[in-house]
């Protein structure tokens, strides 16, 4: 099955994010970022359970400088949640995926 | 009555994850548990040069799957989730996990242990200037100046790594020479992107977006100053992560580590601790594949012998 976590850019993450009709989960995460690589599979595992009404994108930090500066991000993985282009909730560093899954849960 | 399983792993980093592999080729039925993802502080470390049979080095995140990939391999279910406490008075341990509890005949707490934290106020600039994670953190701090606190292997260690990156990174150490291997203090005297501070300490962070200043204290002399730098990591040391044995009967030390012997055994009869989270002299990749092995031999001579 092919994975359903969408890599966005700098140039779409207006569109794609900002003003999607679902919430999102957008994964700010960089090939160099071993915890990132580590909760890549919690996050597709939260797609297959949640995919329905959450949308679920990620940002390379490395690629795309404009996107993670714009929301002060200073560390990764950074998992932001946003509303109807709100920011309703952010996690930063390594947690458990009941902590995920709670912020998931929130957006719905 | 049988109990779940044989044998109940609590933590998948190098500790845990050893103890699965030798428990699975015992045949015991194991379970594993992981709080966040396997490879525990193995994944958080740039590059492991200390650990044998990789004579190049091998980057943390690489040796964890490795081993994970090696626990796997043989069958071993790793699960998701957290132990909230352990219930250890019977022959039948019981684990509470946040949807069910399971039993088992013996556990070994491989749990780990996580960043001390300075106490200063730098909790609100994590993610925002304060790290524990310079694999994770440090390119974010491009052409900047940074401050690592501590004098240990990881301190120096990371703080030679941040140099990759930053402009200038001040140490901040509160004595007057370094704990950390020769080797790694000898890289860190030649660069010249880094500066000691020696005999102080840290005793805020300051900012208003993110950090701009990082206070210091000299313990000798007192006086008291502030560094311009734009982020502050902090490696002073670990806490052990025993949180869920509280109440669970299990001897620890005055800072919390698991008190075990040379098998690994703790105070309570089928409970085994190995890798950092219990009281030893050194916590390194090496030292805790070690534990892990002693403590799967361990749990495997135990299980038979109350099943018999």
């Amino acid at each position: 099955m092919a994975e359903k976590i969408i890599e966005v850019n700098d140039d779409n993450f207006e569109e794609e994010v900002m003003r999607s009709d679902k919430p999102v989960m957008v994964d700010f995460w960089a090939p160099w970022c071993g915890p990132c690589k580590a909760i890549a599979p919690t996050v597709v595992e939260l797609e297959k359970s949640f995919g329905e009404k959450v949308k679920f994108v990620k940002v390379n930090v490395d690629e795309n400088p404009i996107t993670p500066s714009k929301f002060g991000i200073q560390a990764i993985p950074t998992l932001i949640f946003f509303k109807a282009g709100e920011v309703s909730d952010q996690i930063t560093g390594m947690v458990s995926k009941e902590k995920i899954e709670e912020s998931v849960k929130g957006l719905i | 009555m049988q109990a779940d399983y044989d044998l109940v792993i609590v933590g998948a980093g190098p500790a845990g994850l050893t103890s699965a592999i030798y428990a699975a080729r015992a045949r015991m039925k194991v379970l594993l548990i992981e709080k966040t993802a396997p490879g525990g502080q193995v994944i958080i470390t740039d590059w492991i040069e200390n650990y044998p049979g990789f004579p190049d080095g091998i980057s943390g995140f690489d040796l964890g799957e490795k081993m994970k990939t090696q626990a796997e391999n043989l069958g071993i279910e790793i699960e998701s989730a957290q132990v909230s406490s352990l219930e250890l008075s019977g022959d039948q341990k019981r684990i509470a996990l946040q949807d069910r509890t399971i039993s088992a005949w013996s556990v070994i707490v491989a749990s780990g242990a996580s960043p001390k934290r300075l106490n200063i106020g730098e909790e609100k600039f994590i993610g925002k200037g304060v790290s524990f994670c310079a694999t994770c953190d440090a390119p974010f701090f491009r052409d900047k100046t940074v401050v690592a606190v501590g004098g240990g292997d990881t301190a120096i260690k990371e703080a030679v790594f941040l140099t990759r990156f930053a402009d200038k990174v001040y140490v901040v150490h509160r004595r007057d020479e370094l704990r950390a291997e020769k080797i790694i203090q000898e890289r860190a005297f030649a660069n010249d992107k880094i500066e000691f501070v020696w005999d102080s300490v840290v005793t805020g962070v300051e900012g208003f977006f993110g950090i701009e200043r990082v206070s210091i204290e000299n313990v000798k002399t007192g006086e008291k100053k502030a560094l311009e730098a734009a982020g502050c990591f902090i490696w002073i040391g670990v806490i052990p992560n025993t949180d869920f044995l509280e109440n669970s009967g299990v001897e620890l030390d005055e800072s919390g580590f698991i008190v075990a012997d040379s098998d690994m055994k703790t105070s309570v009869p089928g409970v085994f601790a190995a890798g950092d989270v219990r009281t030893t002299p050194l916590r390194q990749v090496a030292t805790a594949v070690g534990d892990g092995a002693v403590a799967a031999v361990a749990a495997e001579h135990y299980t038979e012998s109350i099943n018999k």
